[in-house]
């Protein structure tokens, strides 16, 4: 292991109480600079991949190492939240805030940033997204694509050095799904995106890696 | 169902300091609800509907909300006026209704109406978010908060399933009728809001951790007392005390 490792899973094993086994002996590892697309059937768990890396659901065998640490316990997590940031499949489970502008500084705020920094992050955020138009919007009236982009706003004003992207592009326009693709392009060198659209990730990703019967093979 | 329907708004009450308002309507509902003489009480409710003017509420949503409490208070005029032993004013059987009783019907139906009304008015009119991070302020327990902050969100987010769900029923040409088949869907449905909203409120506790959330509640415009909230404060505190000195005089 070394510093360029963000995510290494060793002999991953996890089913849900009282459900069929999702993973079994699971390997699998991240470095700074990989774009990596995850496909595989419904329900072969890539979501699940995705809870048991940010601390949302606990392992029942295997090693979980975040940049250079194991992580066991709630509190490993609060550092892997802050640097790796997760968009939900579903934005309506995301965005919680009255307001646009508090649910992009929702994030910030609790990192502890000064009322000044969080006001300049959500400036920019909603000026590099082109949503600066939605800023004073309530969270819940907006369209199911305008949604999207701004479960994204308020992932990046975290500043994270890494995205996990759960169908980032389902419910876009081609004009949205674009502005997301030139932002990812421009902005983050590590990822990994869950989608079923290849355009998309044609055009985002260096390699795919397929989920089938709980282990994870590179194509 | 939208629950901050009232919050949203340029009012004079829109734009009061929430801490202020937690300060002033505390001791106010407290008045109100010790209030002896129906003629106080009377004052009290037609000070509230002052404010109704003030916070610029539209009355028919509010008579709309104050229909569901009047409902309960129905109950009340049903069995008060015949508890209460005095000046029998008519009969129903073997019982009869004492002017006692109504007195005291009346006093709490003025009195909860007025009570609800500036609650809506007071509070009703600042969003969740403010009145959450007022009471934190206030040094009211974090644990406080965070339930009475919750409980909020989940009813609305147990709301929004039960929509999906009866949208789900009706694209399938569901018509509730007196069957089997009626009582199997509804318990199932019921079953399954259940379950649903509690999946729900998990994920979405789960979105508030991935971003950091560490049981704080973070603000963008952080209050700022003005000379016209303390000018407020002191008014409705000047109110209640004249209020009390009538009550008992």
């Amino acid at each position: 292991m070394d510093n360029n490792t963000i995510l290494l899973i060793k002999n991953l094993s996890f089913s849900y109480p009282g459900g069929r086994k999702i993973f079994k002996e699971l390997n699998f590892s991240l470095k700074r600079g990989d774009k990596i697309g995850l496909v595989g059937a419904n329900g072969s768990g890539k979501t699940t991949l995705f809870y048991l890396i940010m601390g949302l659901l606990k392992t029942d065998r295997g090693e979980i190492y975040i940049f250079n640490k194991r992580r066991v316990q709630e509190r490993d997590f609060f550092e892997v939240r802050q640097k790796i940031g997760l968009m939900f499949q579903d934005s309506d489970d995301q965005l919680f805030c009255p307001t646009v502008e508090e649910d992009i500084a929702f994030g910030p705020l609790n990192l502890g940033k000064s009322r000044q920094e969080v006001d300049q992050i959500v400036e920019e955020t909603c000026q590099s997204l082109g949503i600066s138009n939605l800023r004073k919007r309530i969270t819940y009236k907006l369209s199911g694509g305008e949604k999207r982009l701004i479960s994204f706003a308020t992932l990046v004003a975290m500043r994270p050095q890494c995205l996990l992207l759960d169908e980032p592009t389902a419910g876009l326009d081609e004009e949205t799904t674009y502005r997301l693709l030139e932002y990812l392009r421009n902005r983050f060198d590590t990822y990994i995106i869950v989608s079923h659209d290849q355009a998309f990730l044609n055009q985002t990703i260096k390699e795919t890696y397929y989920l089938k019967d709980g282990n994870i093979f590179k194509i | 169902m939208h629950l901050e329907e009232f919050a949203e708004g340029d009012s004079f009450f829109h734009k009061l300091d929430p801490r202020i308002k937690f300060l002033t309507i505390t001791p106010s509902v407290c008045i109100i609800a010790i209030m002896k003489s129906i003629e106080t009480s009377l004052i009290a409710l037609l000070l509230c509907f002052v404010s109704v003017a003030f916070a610029k509420i539209s009355f028919k949503k509010l008579f709309l909300r104050l229909l569901s409490v009047n409902l309960f208070i129905l109950l009340l005029w049903i069995f008060l006026p015949f508890s209460f032993t005095g000046e029998a004013i008519f009969d129903v059987g073997p019982y009869s209704a004492t002017k006692e009783g109504i007195y005291k019907a009346s006093l709490i139906t003025l009195k909860s109406n007025a009570i609800v009304i500036i609650t809506i008015t007071f509070l009703g009119t600042s969003q969740i978010f403010s009145l959450a991070h007022a009471l934190i302020d206030l040094k009211v327990p974090k644990k406080l908060v965070l339930l009475f902050f919750f409980f909020y969100r989940y009813i609305a987010v147990i709301h929004d399933e039960y929509i999906r769900m009866k949208k789900a029923l009706l694209i399938r040409n569901f018509k509730p009728s007196s069957n089997l088949h009626t009582y199997k869907t509804l318990a199932y449905s019921i079953g399954m809001l259940i379950i649903k909203s509690f999946d729900r409120s998990q994920r979405i506790y789960n979105a508030m951790l991935c971003r950091g959330f560490k049981n704080n509640f973070p603000i963008m415009s952080h209050f700022q007392i003005r000379s016209s909230d303390i000018t407020f404060g002191i008014i409705i505190l000047l109110i209640v005390s004249l209020l009390i000195v009538f009550d008992y005089g």
